[in-house]
């Protein structure tokens, strides 16, 4: 038999089910690789061995009992934005450090309802405020995934590197993320793992750290589809503790794989032909749009005028929320707190110690684009723009049931390729975005390599709350891409 | 907008965010180049554009005005940087303030 940490989320479920291996026996596997492997590659900020153990043993239990969830003894990773009763979170920040929750986000909750196993805490950027998980105050998470040829430290993409390298490393099954912008789209594709960002309103936000309450929205980790639907059914469901999250049913996302593209109208945006895209993106989308024709869909191209102001609208209403709410870490109740003398000194210098350099960066945008004589020519304006990318998407789904787009525009980058110019850093997010702006659900599925041998993600973006679609063609990619090569294992150490 | 040294110093007093003069110099140039950037948003004409701020369409559920939680006054405190008895407390300043 193979190794427990090689199997897929569903293998392992069925695997449980049938008494083939425990959760104890699963869960010490991986313990066991991030043992070995988390050194190197700096995943889990917070590994919690001694209750993965416990809550396996409680998983044996009641799968011996005949009383298993439908994710009894599953180890996963959770990012270190959704706060877990007892268990250090901070968000990667400075300014949390030590806090521990004393309740459990409403996602992390239904997980452990339906018999999960919690490995540990994920690096994540700092409040998830990043593209390549650099701003994180536990360090940098290393891409599992190198250059041909190469040793140079590759980013996993942010801000749920951390979750992305670890399903990549295999390091655990699964991993919660969350996406304000494209993180969990964006490290998705970096690190040739499947990621979804259902539509706003699907899962709680209850309990998950916030970075802009109108955008922020939690997803799956996974190494292939079926995992994503596995998991996203799990987390997924009205809450009454988060006034936003949509009281409608949870359709079932694994029968939905099966149903193929048949017949499927699938629109292709020329706004999302950028300037300057590197030829090997525009092959890879081209390829998808073989792959999806050749499973019977109609390929249709459509046009999103507003597209281009999706990013810059973007960076006005994201640092507008966030300045709002980081206004509560004032050194004052809980967290970190550096003396001064007055109160305000105190709070300036708790803030200015405890926050990171980008997360001061994006406050004082978002205070700024606030202020007094700019609120109309910032904030407004770019509430407006995003009325109109809204509308936009509204036209296009008349006529197409989904749309297939690059995730990013272009392949993992080095550590510190990027860090020193941040609008290069967020032109990242170029292409995930507008899903955020519109609250649509996106899914990034791998679907080819680089040129310098390293994963690439092709993008589903669909109609609000019609996941099921996204599920069913992002099977179809993933069928018709073959299985790609998993990265080459030289974090472990013996 | 070009952002110059004494609106940095504004913006970074109403965050709550020290800034010295070297991370002040930084600013500048970094604030003036995200913001020239968004101000590509002026070519959209948004004259008859209603503004959103949410993505839901449906109004906010409303529920029972009864308490549901509370009493945990322990759990409250459990994470309070500096306590006094059953409440987190700071340094007194107020003598300063006036």
């Amino acid at each position: 038999m193979s190794k427990l940490t090689d199997l897929t989320l569903a293998a392992a479920r069925d695997g449980l089910r049938a008494r083939d291996f425990s959760a104890n026996e699963i869960t010490k596997a991986h313990i066991d690789a991030i043992d070995k492997g988390n050194e190197a590659l700096n995943a889990y900020i917070l590994p919690v061995p001694d209750m993965a153990l416990r809550m396996a043993e409680s998983a044996d239990k009641n799968i011996a009992g005949g009383d298993a969830g439908p994710l009894a003894g599953v180890p996963l990773g959770i990012k270190d934005l959704f706060c877990t009763k007892d268990v250090r979170t901070t968000a990667c920040s400075h300014i949390l450090d030590g806090f521990i929750p004393t309740y459990e986000s409403t996602i992390t909750q239904n997980l452990w309802d339906a018999g999960a196993v919690m490995l540990g805490k994920l690096n994540c950027d700092e409040f998830a405020m990043g593209s390549s998980n650099e701003t994180s105050t536990y360090g940098p998470v290393i891409n599992p995934w190198r250059r041909e040829g190469s040793s140079t430290p590759l980013v996993p993409g942010g801000s749920s590197g951390g979750s992305a390298a670890a399903v990549a490393a295999k390091l655990c099954l699964g991993a919660t993320a969350t996406d304000t912008g494209g993180s969990i789209r964006q490290p998705a594709a970096l690190t040739g793992t499947v990621g979804i960002k259902p539509t706003y309103g699907r899962c709680s936000r209850w309990g998950i750290v916030a970075f802009a309450s109108s955008l922020d929205q939690a997803g799956p980790l996974t190494r292939c589809v079926r995992d994503a639907a596995i998991m996203l059914g799990v987390m997924a469901g009205h809450d009454p503790k988060d006034s936003t999250s949509v009281d409608l049913p949870v359709p079932d996302y694994e029968a939905a794989l099966g149903g193929g593209v048949k017949g499927l109208k699938v629109g292709i945006p020329k706004e999302y032909r950028m300037e300057g895209m590197p030829e090997e993106i525009e092959k890879l989308w081209q390829q998808g749009i073989e792959w999806l024709k050749g499973a019977g869909a109609q390929i249709m191209d459509v046009s999103l005028p507003y597209t281009r102001y999706a990013l810059p609208a973007y960076y006005i209403v994201a640092p507008a929320e966030a300045s709002s709410n980081l206004a509560r870490y004032d050194g004052v109740r809980y967290g970190l707190r550096v003396p001064g003398d007055d109160i305000i000194e105190q709070y300036e210098n708790t803030r200015s110690e405890g926050f990171g350099a980008e997360v001061q960066r994006r406050v004082l945008i978002g205070t700024y684009v606030l202020s007094a004589g700019y609120y109309d020519a910032y904030y407004l304006k770019a509430q407006k723009v995003r009325t109109l990318i809204k509308q936009d998407f509204e036209q296009v789904f008349e006529d197409v049931d989904v749309l297939l787009t690059p995730t990013t525009p272009g392949p993992a980058f080095a550590i510190g390729e990027k860090s020193d110019n941040p609008i290069e850093m967020y032109l990242n997010d170029i292409f995930t975005v507008t899903a955020n702006m519109s609250g649509l659900p996106g899914i990034s599925v791998p679907a080819g390599l680089s040129r310098e041998g390293t994963p690439l993600g092709l993008q589903f973006i669909g109609k609000a709350f019609d996941e099921e679609t996204l599920f069913r063609a992002g099977q179809v990619l993933e069928d018709a891409a073959g299985e790609l090569p998993s990265p080459a294992d030289w974090w472990s150490v013996a | 907008m070009k952002i110059d040294d004494a609106t940095v110093r504004h913006i970074a007093r109403l965050a709550r965010i020290r800034v010295d003069d070297a991370q002040a110099k930084t600013l500048q140039s970094e604030l003036t180049a995200i913001l020239q950037w968004v101000e590509q948003l002026n070519e959209v004409d948004t004259r008859r554009v209603e503004p959103m701020s949410c993505v839901i369409d449906t109004p906010l559920t409303m529920r029972e005005d009864e308490v549901t939680d509370g009493g945990t006054p322990q759990d409250i405190l459990k994470n309070a940087t500096e306590r006094a008895g059953r409440f987190s407390s700071c340094p007194r300043w107020w003598n300063r303030l006036v």
